[in-house]
């Protein structure tokens, strides 16, 4: 049975006028974005100096590579790297807890529904912005001038990165919470300190207890790299070895990472669903 | 009418008060021992970053006359009084800084490029075979895990020193990331369509096609906006380890003690993070005011 006789087609045509008859703008809308994008890649790709013969070459060479990568062997390093290892993640666990410490106080100041006045909202704002808009890579690099080459410079620079992260996902958490308790401390006569303790805290710290385990997880990561520039952990190793192209180290210690980090994902994950539930965290 | 408040008598009160402390007192133990183990692990965890409070307070004066003296030209005057002196190579700033998001841009999109050809197998409800699920995963699950500077660290020994080797690091890395939450998202959309279209004898690339995409397509445009926003802030230490963008600049500025150029590039790369940020906030208004529309 074929039902799209040419009566039928201009029925539907008539009842569906916004399938059928799409203004031209609409139209083109995607194939322009599409022609946009696609431009300023080739553009990109000049740019940038891609060619195909560099690609080609810089392939052949990454296949060498990862064929002297196997198989991973530590060498007599090992326990060298096991304490690298180790302190990757103090400077995680730490960094991570002075961040959230310090930027709980921040993050009040931050919330709408505690300071009301615009005013003094906007200018904390914009310091946790220009905070997080700059890398913790970076902010390592400040700390070493700082306080010299070494992981404490790790810990410091996860700790300033994370502070402009916590402040603006700790107010958001505040932002969220339900009003009513707090009005009900006002109601039987508590201040504005006990509005604080008795309506918000017990609604917002476990949803930030959640965030800051995730941050403690997703900074293991960040504390694998800022060895790199000279910040201690595990990174500082690695980027030796790569640049003494001993790649069978490199490889090994890259499985350390990805093991150490999967331990982390899986114990902070067990220990977020046991305080907040089974409830997705962004 | 006043009313009035119904007290139980004394005997049900104790029990229930009793069981009400007892409930109480639990909750503030576990709580104690929870607290106590994690004052445990942040004390092996200061041992083990060698943290030393002496050093943090003799350098901690430092910390902040350090941002005293990024923000004071050479002539000892602030820098904001003096803009042509402060940002006195912003040509070449804004230079790297475009070469910066350049770089960004050409990986994300590589990287959306791969992950949109990956997804499919990597979703649960929509990959043909068990084992290729598996092997697309875990291929992810690499990309994603290993830093994108460490895979820079390496493309810079393998393709040359050069903006290259952070694309393709960039690019790698968002590959994992994307290909991860653009499965989450076919994950998520109606089966219907896909069996009607299946149902007509279609080939699997055409399920995918008319049944999945028309209804994906939207959130995957929205979750590589937001990597693209990420990885703007990634690329801007790329130049580090000599992968090109505005890193470079910056890494030399701060090793050689260019105190004003340090502040100037930051403010220059905070700057474009924020605009960058505004306008994918606004770009994905855009797209998902004009889903909500159809």
């Amino acid at each position: 049975m074929n039902l799209t006789t040419a009566a039928d087609r201009d029925g539907l045509r008539a009842r569906y006028p916004d399938i059928f008859n799409r203004p031209a703008s609409a139209r083109l809308a995607t194939p322009a974005m599409l022609l946009i994008a696609v431009g300023i890649l080739v553009f990109g790709l000049v740019d940038l100096e891609f060619s195909p013969t560099r690609l080609a070459a810089g392939l052949h060479q990454l296949g060498w590579i990862t064929l002297m990568m196997l198989p991973p062997d530590p060498g007599a390093s090992l326990p060298l790297y096991l304490k690298a290892l180790g302190e990757t993640l103090s400077i995680a666990l730490l960094g991570t807890t002075l961040a959230a410490v310090t930027a709980l106080p921040v993050s009040l100041l931050a919330a709408r529904n505690i300071v009301r006045s615009n005013v003094l909202r906007f200018p904390v704002r914009r310091f946790l912005d220009s905070i997080r808009g700059i890398d913790t890579l970076i902010w390592a690099l400040v700390w070493i001038n700082v306080v010299g080459l070494g992981p404490f410079a790790g810990v410091l620079a996860i700790a300033v990165s994370d502070f402009g992260a916590f402040g603006k996902l700790f107010s958001e958490a505040i932002e969220a919470a339900d009003q009513k308790q707090v009005e009900g401390i006002r109601a039987s006569g508590g201040s504005a300190l006990h509005e604080i303790r008795f309506g918000l805290m017990p609604q917002v710290l476990p949803v930030i207890a959640g965030q800051v385990l995730y941050f403690i997880e997703s900074n293991t990561r960040s504390a694998t790299i800022i060895g790199i520039v000279g910040a201690g952990g595990i990174g500082l190793q690695l980027a030796e070895q790569i640049r003494v192209l001993e790649w069978q180290k490199v490889s090994f210690l890259i499985l350390m990472i990805l093991i150490a980090v999967a331990a982390i994902d899986w114990i902070s994950g067990r220990l977020r669903f046991a305080i907040i539930g089974r409830r997705a965290i962004a | 009418m006043a009313t009035a408040v119904s007290v139980l008598p004394g005997q049900q009160l104790a029990v229930l008060n009793d069981a009400y402390r007892k409930a109480v007192a639990r909750k503030r133990l576990r709580f104690a021992l929870g607290a106590a183990l994690f004052v445990v692990a942040l004390l092996i965890a200061a041992i083990g970053a060698e943290v030393n409070l002496r050093t943090l307070f003799t350098y901690f004066g430092n910390f902040v006359s350090y941002f005293d003296r990024i923000f004071t030209l050479e002539d000892g005057a602030r820098v904001w009084t003096n803009f042509g002196e402060w940002f006195w190579g912003w040509q070449k700033w804004l230079k790297m800084l475009g070469e910066t998001i350049l770089i960004s841009y050409v990986g994300t999109l590589i990287g959306a490029v791969f992950a949109f050809a990956l997804n499919f197998f990597a979703a649960e409800n929509t990959s043909p075979a068990p084992w290729l699920r598996f092997t697309v995963r875990r291929l992810l699950e690499f990309a994603r895990t290993v830093p994108g500077i460490v895979f820079a660290l390496i493309f810079v020994i393998a393709f040359g020193l050069g903006p290259m080797a952070g694309v393709l690091a960039i690019a790698i890395h968002s590959t994992g990331a994307l290909g991860k939450q653009f499965a989450e998202i076919v994950e998520n959309a109606d089966m219907k369509p896909v069996e009607g279209v299946c149902a007509t004898g279609a080939s699997w690339l055409s399920c995918m096609r008319f049944a999945v995409l028309p209804q994906v397509v939207a959130g995957y445009a929205s979750y590589a906006l937001l990597r693209f926003e990420i990885n703007v802030r990634e690329a801007s230490v790329m130049g580090f380890v000599g992968a090109g963008g505005i890193g470079q600049e910056l890494v030399v500025a701060v090793r050689k003690f260019y105190y004003s150029d340090v502040s100037a590039i930051l403010v220059m790369i905070v700057f474009t993070v924020f605009c960058i940020d505004i306008g994918t906030g606004w770009l994905r208004g855009r797209l998902f005011g004009k889903e909500a529309r159809t």
